[in-house]
C-alpha cells in the first residue's frame, strides 16, 4: 500500500487547513494593516498607522510587562512543582506508576473552566484556605487570593503543569542512570548526587519545559480572565477585549501578531538554551 | 539507585495533593446545601443537581455542545484519518513538509486562531452558527487526529500489509481488511479525545459564540463571571465524570501519555 497514489488522500484535509486555517490567518495579518476611523468603523487600507499607534501606546508596554511577569512567575512555580513529580514518575518502581502518570496528566483534559472554579472555591474569600486560616486564628480578615495576580499565577501554574511534567519526562528519558549510580558508588550522598549529577543533566529538559510553560501562560485567556476578575490585564485579555467588546479588529490583529512575535522569540530562546546546556 | 526514595516520594505526594485539590473541592462543593461558595459546606444536599436539571440556558448549551462535538468528531475522522494514512504509508516527495503543514495549526495558540476565525467568519455570517462553531473546533481536532493517527499508522509493522499484498490483495482491500482493523483501538481512542477536545474547547468558542449559540464552556464562563454558587460545581461533576470515562477508555486502548503527548 506504499505507493504515490496515497497522496490524494491528503486532499480533503489539505483543502480544509488551507480554507479554514491558513486563509483566515492570512486575513489576520491583512487586518493589521487596516485603520480604525474616527467613528470606530474599520477603514480598509494598507498602512502601518495602527501598528505604530499600538507600539507607541504605553498601555501596550504595560501589558507586555504584565504578561511576561505573570508567565515567568507561573512558569517558575509550575517548574518547581512539576520537577519532583516528573522525577518521581521517572524513578519509581511502584506498580501504580501508570495510574499516577495518568493522574498527573489528567487535568489537561478536564475543562479549564471547571479547574478555575475549583480554585475559586479554594482561594476565595470564604474558600478553603481562608476558612482554615481563620479557624486556626492565623488571620482575622480573609486574605485576597483571587481576582488579583496571586490567584492568576496559581491557576496558570496548575494549568501548565501537566504539559511540563510530560516535557520533563521526555527529557529525563535521555538521562543516563549509570552516571548517578557511579556517583553514588563513589560515595556521594543522595543530595550531592542530585545537585552535581541529576540536576545538571536535566537542565536541557528544564529549559524546554520552561519554554513550553512560558508560551502556554502567555497565550492563556480563560485563567487570567476568570481568576483575575477583570483586574488583571495581560496581552491575551486585551486581544479578546479589542476583538469582541470594542470590535476594533485592526488593533486586535496588531496585538495578536505582536504577541505571536514575542512567543516565537521566547521559544527560540528556550531551544537555544536547551541546546547550549546539552553540551 | 532503585525506586524514587522517601524525600522525592513525599515531595511528589504533596504536589499530587495540589493537582487534585481543585477537582476534589469542586466535587465536594457540588453536594453543598449552601447558597454560595463556602468551603467546607455547612451541609450537604442534591439541590444543585436539581437546580442544574431545571436550568434552561445551561442545558441547551450542553445539548449544543454535544451536537457540535459529535459532528466535529465524525468530520475530523473522515478527513483526518485518510490524510494520516497517506502521511504514514505514502512514498512521495515533500512528505515531511506536508506533515508540518498539517500540524501547523497546533502550534498557534487558540487565542490567535479564534481571532482569525472571528475576522473570517463575520462577513460570511458564520459566527454564532452551528457550522461556524464546527469548523472552528475542527481547526484544533483535524490536526490532532492527523498527528495521533499518523503515529498509529507508522507504528504498524509494514510486513503484515506487505504479506497481504504479496498474497494478491488489492491495495484498498489491504487498507480495509488489514490496516484499519489493526488501528481500531487507536481510532476509538482518537474519536473519544476528539469529542472531548471539541466539547471542552473554550477560547475559539468564546470568539465565535453569540448570545444565541453558546456552547457549554461559554455559558459556564458567563455564569461564573456573573455569580458564584455551587450550580457550576454540580455541572462540573458531570463533566469530570465524562472526562474520566474518556481517560479510562484512552488509557486502556493506547495509553493517555502517548495520545496527548508528542
Amino acid at each position: 500500500m506504499s505507493d504515490a497514489r496515497l497522496k490524494w488522500l491528503l486532499l480533503p484535509a489539505g483543502l480544509f487547513v488551507l480554507a479554514v486555517y491558513a486563509w483566515p490567518t492570512l486575513g489576520l495579518f491583512r487586518n493589521a494593516f487596516n485603520e480604525t476611523g474616527p467613528t470606530g468603523a474599520m477603514v480598509e487600507t494598507w498602512s502601518l498607522k495602527t501598528t505604530a499607534e499600538v507600539l507607541a501606546d504605553s498601555f501596550t508596554f504595560e501589558l507586555t510587562l504584565n504578561s511576561l511577569w505573570l508567565s515567568l512567575s507561573a512558569t517558575l512555580l509550575a517548574l518547581a512543582l512539576s520537577y519532583p513529580v516528573a522525577l518521581f514518575l521517572f524513578r519509581t518502581n511502584s506498580r501504580f506508576r501508570g495510574l499516577l502518570a495518568v493522574v498527573a496528566i489528567m487535568p489537561m483534559l478536564i475543562s479549564g473552566v471547571v479547574r478555575v472554579f475549583g480554585w475559586l472555591a479554594i482561594l476565595g474569600d470564604r474558600g478553603l484556605v481562608n476558612s482554615l486560616a481563620q479557624s486556626f486564628g492565623l488571620i482575622t480578615a480573609p486574605m485576597k487570593l483571587v481576582f488579583n495576580w496571586t490567584g492568576v499565577t496559581i491557576g496558570l501554574a496548575e494549568s501548565i503543569m501537566p504539559y511540563m511534567i510530560l516535557a520533563l519526562l521526555a527529557g529525563f528519558g535521555q538521562l543516563d542512570r549509570t552516571l548517578e549510580e557511579a556517583s553514588r558508588s563513589l560515595g556521594a550522598t543522595p543530595m550531592r548526587t542530585f545537585l552535581r549529577v541529576t540536576l545538571p543533566l536535566s537542565l536541557p529538559a528544564l529549559a524546554l519545559a520552561a519554554g513550553l510553560g512560558f508560551v502556554l501562560s502567555m497565550s492563556a485567556y480563560i485563567t487570567p480572565k476568570l481568576l483575575g476578575g477583570g483586574r488583571v490585564f495581560v496581552l491575551a485579555t486585551e486581544i479578546f477585549e479589542q476583538a469582541t467588546t470594542n470590535t476594533n479588529w485592526p488593533v486586535a490583529s496588531v496585538l495578536a501578531i505582536y504577541t505571536l512575535v514575542l512567543l516565537l522569540l521566547l521559544l527560540a530562546a528556550s531551544n537555544l538554551a536547551a541546546r547550549g546546556l546539552k553540551r | 539507585m532503585n525506586g524514587a526514595g522517601r524525600v522525592l516520594s513525599s515531595l511528589a505526594g504533596l504536589v499530587y495533593a495540589l493537582i487534585l485539590a481543585p477537582i476534589a473541592i469542586v466535587v465536594a462543593l457540588a453536594f453543598s446545601a449552601d447558597n454560595f461558595i463556602l468551603f467546607p459546606p455547612s451541609g450537604y444536599s442534591l439541590r444543585w443537581f436539581r437546580a442544574l436539571g431545571a436550568h434552561g440556558p445551561l442545558l441547551s448549551a450542553l445539548w449544543l455542545s454535544v451536537q457540535i462535538a459529535s459532528v466535529v468528531t465524525v468530520l475530523s475522522l473522515v478527513i483526518g484519518v485518510p490524510a494520516a494514512l497517506a502521511l504514514a504509508k505514502g512514498r512521495f516527495s515533500g512528505r515531511d513538509a506536508l506533515t508540518n503543514f498539517f500540524l501547523a495549526p497546533l502550534l498557534l495558540p487558540t487565542l490567535i486562531t479564534g481571532l482569525a476565525l472571528l475576522l473570517f467568519f463575520t462577513p460570511l455570517r458564520l459566527t454564532a452558527t452551528l457550522p461556524g462553531l464546527v469548523l472552528g473546533h475542527m481547526t484544533v481536532t483535524v490536526p490532532f487526529v492527523i498527528r495521533m493517527m499518523t503515529t498509529a499508522f507508522s507504528t504498524l509493522p509494514d510486513d503484515i500489509e506487505a504479506a497481504a499484498a504479496t498474497l494478491g490483495a488489492e491495495p484498498w482491500r489491504v487498507v480495509r481488511r488489514v490496516t484499519l482493523p489493526l488501528v481500531t483501538p487507536g481510532l476509538i481512542a482518537c474519536a473519544c479525545l476528539c469529542f472531548l477536545l471539541s466539547f471542552d474547547e473554550t477560547v475559539i468558542s468564546l470568539f465565535l459564540s453569540g448570545p444565541r449559540a453558546a456552547t457549554l464552556p461559554v455559558e459556564m464562563v458567563r455564569y461564573v463571571e456573573g455569580r458564584t454558587d455551587p450550580l457550576v460545581a454540580a455541572l462540573s461533576v458531570v463533566l469530570i465524570v465524562a472526562t474520566l470515562i474518556v481517560v479510562i477508555i484512552v488509557e486502556r486502548l493506547v495509553g493517555i501519555a502517548r495520545a496527548v503527548g508528542k
